[in-house]
C-alpha cells in the first residue's frame, strides 16, 4: 500500500502541492486526474522517491520514503514500474535491449528466458517483431507501448502510468486501458494512473483523486462521478466529455443529465 | 538584494553540487562490477576513438614547434642539436597535454555533457533511478574513470607522435637531422618529465569527464538547457585545465 501524508510540495516561490494525503489501496488502480500543471506527475513522482516533499511522508508497504537511505530507496523501487509520459526509453538500445535491461540488471533469469519474457511482454502490448528497431524508429504510440512493456517485465508490485494513452490513436488507448485493468484484475498490481483521459479513468480506474488548486479537492470510486459529487470536479469531467468530441461514448456520464 | 546574494553563492552552490556529485560517484565504486561493460564501453569512446585527432594534433604541434624553435635559434654559435633539447621537453610538459586537453574538452565533455543532459530531460535518468539502479554509478563513475584512465593513454600517443612529428619535419625540412634532434633530446632529458606529463592527464581526464558529467547529470530546461550544458562544460573544462595546468607547474617543477 502506498500512503501519502500531508505532502506539501513547490518549486521556488511556486506552491504546487498543499497538504495532501491520501492512500493507494493494494490491487486497486487510483487515477489521478487534473488540469495541466496541477502537480499530477509531481506527486507521481514523490510516489517513488523521485522528489521529496518539502513537508509530509511517503509511505510504501509501511516504509518512509522520505526518511530512507539510499541502498532502501533503491530496494523499494524495485517494487515499481513506471510508465514516464515520454516513455523515457533508452536511445543507445534497440527495443529488445531497453526492455531486457531491467531483467538482466535484476533477475536471474538465463539469456534465452529473457529473451522469451521480452517476446511475451511486446505480445502484452501488440508490439510483435519490433525488437530490433532502435526507440528513434518507432512512432510516439509504440516508444510508449514499448515503455509499458519495459515497465510491466519484472512483473512489479506497483505500476505508476504517467499519461499513459496521451499522443495515442483510439484503438491503442483502448489496448492500454485494457492492460492495465488485466495486471490489475488478473495480477493484482497496484497502479496509479495520471492522466486527463476520462474515458481511460472510466475504464480501467477504480478510484479517481481530483487535484484541484494545489489541493486534493476530491477522492472517491469512479462509480460515484456519475451522482456529480463536486461542482468543479464535474465540471472537468464534462470538459473533458466535450474535448472528446462524442458524448455518447459517455453515457455513463450523461445518461441524467 | 536577494538576487545579488543569489549570483554571489550560485558559484558556491555549484561546487557543493560537484563535490556531491563526485562523492556519490566515489562511494559508488564498489558497485563498480556491476558496471564493467559501462566502463569498457566508455574507455573505448574516450580513449580509443580519440587516438586519430590527438595524434594529429601531436603531429603537428610537434611539426611547428620544431620549425618555429629552428627559426629563433639560427646561429652559427649554437649546436642544431639544442633544438632537440627544447622540442622533446616542450611536448613531454606542456604542449602535447594542455593541447589535447582542450581538444579533448570539446571531443569528450561535449558529448558526455549532451549525452547526459539529453537523458536528463527526456528522463531516461530517472528511469534508471526507479528501477532500482544507481545512475550516478551506472553513468557518472565509468566515464570519470575512463576519462582518468585513458588520457594518459593519450598523452603517451600525442607525445610520441609529436616528437616524431617534429623529427620528420626537421629531417626532411633540413632544420636538423634526426640524429642531431634525439641526441639534444637525451642530453637534457629528465625521467620526471614524462611522469608530470602523466599527472597532467590524469588530472586532465578528471577535470573534463567529471565537469562534463556533472553538467550533463543536472541539465534543467529542455533542448535550451542541452545545449547550454554542452558549451559550459568545454568551456569551463578549458579553463579549469588552465588552471590546473598552473598550479601543477609551479607546486611540481
Amino acid at each position: 500500500m502506498i500512503r501519502i501524508e500531508h505532502l506539501s510540495k513547490g518549486f521556488g516561490s511556486l506552491e504546487v502541492l498543499n497538504d495532501i494525503s491520501f492512500e493507494v489501496r493494494d490491487g486497486e488502480t487510483l487515477a489521478i486526474i487534473g488540469r495541466s500543471g496541477s502537480g499530477k506527475s509531481v506527486l507521481m513522482k514523490h510516489m517513488v522517491g523521485l522528489l521529496k516533499p518539502d513537508a509530509g511522508h511517503v509511505h510504501v508497504d509501511g516504509r518512509d520514503l522520505c526518511c530512507a537511505e539510499y541502498g532502501e530507496l533503491r530496494e523499494l523501487r524495485k517494487r515499481f514500474g513506471v510508465l514516464f509520459q515520454g516513455g523515457a526509453l533508452f536511445d543507445s538500445m534497440d527495443t529488445f535491449d531497453n526492455i531486457a535491461f531491467p531483467l538482466e540488471y535484476f533477475s536471474d533469469l538465463t539469456s534465452s528466458e529473457v529473451e522469451a519474457r521480452v517476446e511475451e511482454c511486446l505480445s502484452l502490448v501488440n508490439l510483435e517483431g519490433v525488437g530490433a528497431k532502435k526507440p528513434s524508429e518507432l512512432s510516439g504510440g509504440m516508444r510508449k507501448r514499448v515503455a509499458l512493456a519495459r515497465a510491466i517485465a519484472l512483473e512489479p508490485q506497483y505500476i505508476l502510468y504517467d499519461e499513459p494513452t496521451s499522443g495515442l490513436d483510439p484503438e491503442t488507448s483502448n489496448t492500454i486501458d485494457q492492460l492495465i485493468s488485466h495486471l490489475s484484475d488478473e495480477l493484482n498490481v497496484t497502479s496509479v494512473v495520471v492522466t486527463h483521459d476520462m474515458h481511460s479513468v472510466l475504464t480501467s480506474a477504480d478510484r479517481v483523486a481530483f487535484l484541484h488548486d494545489t489541493n486534493l479537492h476530491w477522492i472517491g470510486p469512479v462509480d460515484a462521478l456519475h451522482d456529480r459529487p463536486d461542482p468543479v470536479l464535474d465540471a472537468f469531467v464534462r470538459a473533458s466529455e466535450y474535448h472528446l468530441g462524442d458524448p455518447s461514448a459517455s453515457v455513463p456520464l450523461t445518461q441524467d443529465s | 538584494m536577494s538576487s545579488l546574494l543569489e549570483f554571489l553563492f550560485s558559484p558556491l552552490r555549484a561546487l557543493g553540487r560537484y563535490s556531491i556529485l563526485m562523492a556519490r560517484a566515489a562511494a559508488s565504486l564498489d558497485e563498480i562490477r556491476t558496471y564493467w561493460s559501462n566502463l569498457f564501453d566508455q574507455m573505448v569512446r574516450i580513449g580509443i576513438d580519440s587516438i586519430p585527432i590527438v595524434s594529429l594534433a601531436g603531429a603537428f604541434s610537434g611539426a611547428v614547434l620544431t620549425v618555429q624553435t629552428s627559426y629563433q635559434l639560427e646561429s652559427p654559435f649554437i649546436p642544431r642539436s639544442i633544438i632537440g633539447s627544447i622540442v622533446v621537453p616542450s611536448m613531454m610538459l606542456e604542449l602535447s597535454v594542455v593541447v589535447m586537453g582542450f581538444i579533448l574538452a570539446g571531443r569528450v565533455g561535449a558529448r558526455i555533457a549532451a549525452e547526459l543532459g539529453t537523458m536528463r530531460v527526456s528522463e531516461q535518468i530517472d528511469a534508471l533511478e526507479v528501477m532500482g539502479l544507481n545512475s550516478v554509478g551506472f553513468l557518472v563513475l565509468p566515464r570519470v574513470l575512463a576519462g582518468v584512465l585513458m588520457f594518459p593513454v593519450l598523452y603517451v600517443a600525442s607525445c610520441a607522435i609529436g616528437i616524431g612529428g617534429g623529427v620528420a619535419v626537421g629531417h626532411f625540412g633540413g632544420f636538423i637531422t634526426a640524429g642531431e634532434f634525439m641526441d639534444g633530446a637525451r642530453q637534457f632529458f629528465k625521467p620526471f618529465d614524462p611522469f608530470f606529463g602523466l599527472i597532467k592527464a590524469v588530472t586532465f581526464g578528471f577535470i573534463v569527464t567529471s565537469i562534463a558529467c556533472y553538467k550533463g547529470y543536472y541539465t534543467t530546461s529542455g533542448a535550451e538547457g542541452v545545449g547550454d550544458s554542452t558549451t559550459e562544460a568545454a568551456v569551463l573544462s578549458c579553463v579549469f585545465i588552465l588552471v590546473a595546468d598552473l598550479i601543477l607547474a609551479v607546486t611540481l617543477l
